[in-house]
């Protein structure tokens, strides 16, 4: 029995949102493009939107049974939930706001208490403020630590950092690192940012127009390019997982994988740490012999899987860059040009090329969580 | 001032206070169904609630008569059951009052409910609060403001109230005649003009008062609800 398992549909006039998926602990990802019913699922998770029909069980707990009228309330669920605005309330300081879910709980059965949290998240500092004086980075902060304090079963977040700009939402990640590290709650994460689910979450369910399209481990989720109009991904790209080596003097990081060593630059990362990296595939080129006098320093053999060739001028090429016992596909993208010239086809052997500087702090994320499946 | 003066003044903030008070839960009450709440008939509840502003005073105290007085439907089982006469009596200008001024209360509160974001008691509802918690933590702080407004403006329409008063209860001294009563009452008696200017005076003097005192809360409320300090009203 999985830990969420959920089914449920809900119509509307121009929509029908229905959402199958079942999810374990770890970070899920909910992914889909704006308007895809993502922030109606979650929100019939927590009971703030009554499905028309389904059943929705969490660890057990039947939330919600259209065929035995069973609907909790949202304050009996016990999933906290973090919005996109901050919400907080403006006539409580930060302490009292993030006490509100603690009332009526005894703090000795806590998993997680204010000096936790508040350590966690950087909030020492500003228990006695109002909301009005935080900035929006500092708010959401607070929003999440009263979530995680009401003590739920899950945490829900709906796009967590959309309405920060940039500079917040730098700020914010990672917090959200740490606490999906040292927190053993699991969290339902809303979001259309492609680099946010590869840096938070281990599980992925892609929503398009109301439906289910997939789901399964963000890696295999996120290499699949038959589900690009869906993700809005439009820069097909793999996910590979790696192992952390140390950095060389000249500033150079081996990321190893079954099948070689990927030199990536400028990017600080822990040796010896498992990471999931994100190549484009507009940033891999291939070459029929091993070419020499070359400045790109990542040269794979592969052999293409298969050729997809898309609506315009370009076609996509997977190829297994490891062995054939454990496959490390990669998507390149080449011109229909470069494909017939080359005669590129499924069985051919070719080499894939990499530059080191393409793989930026964004394509990395933490590798699969111990003790996730 | 002089004692009929001071009796007049008394009468008239006993008659606003308990108007006032009595009528404020069922303000707020009405209040949150208008806001918050479908049910069939709420057009009709709209429209009675503000029958007050809209008919001439002198029809609501007729109709007030009718109801409550010793033989109306209500008024006769107030008497027969708790011993409660209303007409001719100072609970019956409160009464007049408190109609006359529940329309201005509802509409003053209603819209403070209706500027609360909701999606603040939703949030308070996925941190474990009830809805009784939710309304007493989040959204009756969030309203006071809205509140004080309604009472401050009730209170004022009590004190003037004249028309359903006079209708309802007539003009007895020391027990229905408030300040607009009695300022009529000089003003039919001949030489009643200095008297008349005091009451005027007076009248303003209180009128005042309650906005002052309104304007004081009204910044403290919203310096705790901010958690900025009070400044110079904008």
């Amino acid at each position: 029995m999985s830990l969420i398992e959920f089914e449920a549909e809900r119509r509307f006039d121009d929509l029908t949102v229905h959402g199958s998926f079942e999810a374990e602990g770890g970070v899920t990802a909910l992914f889909g493009a704006s308007g895809a019913g993502k922030t109606t699922l979650i929100n019939m998770l927590a009971g703030l939107e009554r499905p028309d029909t389904g059943r929705i069980v969490v660890g057990g707990v039947v939330l919600f049974d259209s065929k035995s009228g069973i609907n909790l309330a949202p304050e009996r669920r016990r999933l906290g939930y973090v919005f996109q605005e901050d919400r907080l309330f403006p006539h409580f300081s930060v302490g009292r706001n993030l006490a509100y879910g603690t009332k009526g709980k005894n703090p000795s059965t806590q998993p997680v208490d204010m000096g936790v949290v508040t350590k966690l998240l950087g909030l020492e500092h500003l228990l006695d403020r109002r909301p009005a004086t935080l900035s929006g980075g500092e708010k959401q902060r607070v929003a999440i630590g009263r979530a995680l304090l009401a003590n739920p079963a899950i945490l829900l977040m709906d796009e967590p950092m959309a309405a920060l700009d940039a500079t917040r939402r730098a700020e914010i990640l990672p917090f959200l690192e740490q606490m999906r590290e040292q927190l053993d709650i699991p969290i339902v994460y809303v979001s259309h940012n492609v680099d946010e689910v590869l840096r938070l979450a281990d599980t992925m369910v892609v929503i398009g127009g109301g439906e289910t399209k997939a789901s399964g481990p963000v890696a295999d989720i996120l290499s699949r390019i038959d589900l690009r109009q869906w993700t809005g991904i439009h820069d097909a790209g793999a996910v590979i997982t790696a192992t952390v080596g140390d950095q060389a003097d000249d500033g150079l990081t081996a990321l190893k994988f079954n099948g070689g060593a990927l030199q990536v630059a400028g990017l600080r990362l822990t040796p010896g740490r498992q990471v999931r990296l994100r190549i484009h595939a507009r940033d891999v080129s291939l070459a029929l012999e091993k070419p020499n006098k070359i400045s790109v320093l990542n040269v794979f053999p592969g052999e293409i899987l298969e050729v997809n060739q898309t609506d315009g001028a370009q076609a996509d090429v997977r190829v297994n860059i490891g062995g054939t016992s454990w496959p490390v596909p990669i998507w390149a993208q080449v011109t229909k040009r470069s494909a017939a010239d080359l005669g590129l086809a499924p069985g051919t052997h070719v080499f894939a090329l990499i530059k080191a500087v393409a793989v930026d702090r964004e394509d990395v994320g933490p590798g699969p969580t111990t003790g996730h499946s | 001032m002089t004692p009929v003066e001071i009796e007049a003044l008394r009468l008239s903030l006993k008659v606003a206070i308990w108007a006032v008070g009595v009528s404020l839960p069922f303000g707020v009450l009405v209040a949150w169904l208008l806001a918050r709440k479908e049910f069939p008939g709420k057009l009709l509840l709209d429209g009675i609630v503000h029958l007050p502003l809209v008919v001439p005073p002198v029809a609501v105290g007729y109709l007030l008569l009718v109801v409550l007085g010793r033989n109306g439907a209500v008024g006769g089982w107030l008497y027969d059951w708790f011993g409660i006469t209303l007409i001719f009596t100072w609970k019956g200008a409160a009464v007049a009052a408190g109609v006359m001024a529940f329309p201005l209360m509802v509409r003053a509160i209603r819209l403070s409910l209706e500027a609360v974001d909701e999606r603040l008691e939703t949030a308070a509802r996925t941190l474990g609060a009830s809805p009784r918690r939710v309304f007493l933590g989040i959204t009756l702080p969030l309203i006071a403001p809205g509140i004080l407004a309604g009472v401050v403006l009730a209170f004022a329409r009590s004190l003037g109230e004249f028309g359903a008063t006079i209708t309802f209860v007539s003009n007895i001294p020391g027990e229905t005649r408030t300040l607009p009563l009695a300022l009529y009452s000089v003003m039919q008696t001949p030489g009643g003009e200095d008297a008349a200017v005091r009451l005027v005076l007076i009248s303003i003097a209180l009128a005042l008062a309650a906005i002052f005192a309104s304007e004081i809360i009204a910044r403290r409320l919203t310096a705790r609800l901010t958690g900025k300090k009070p400044g110079p009203s904008k």
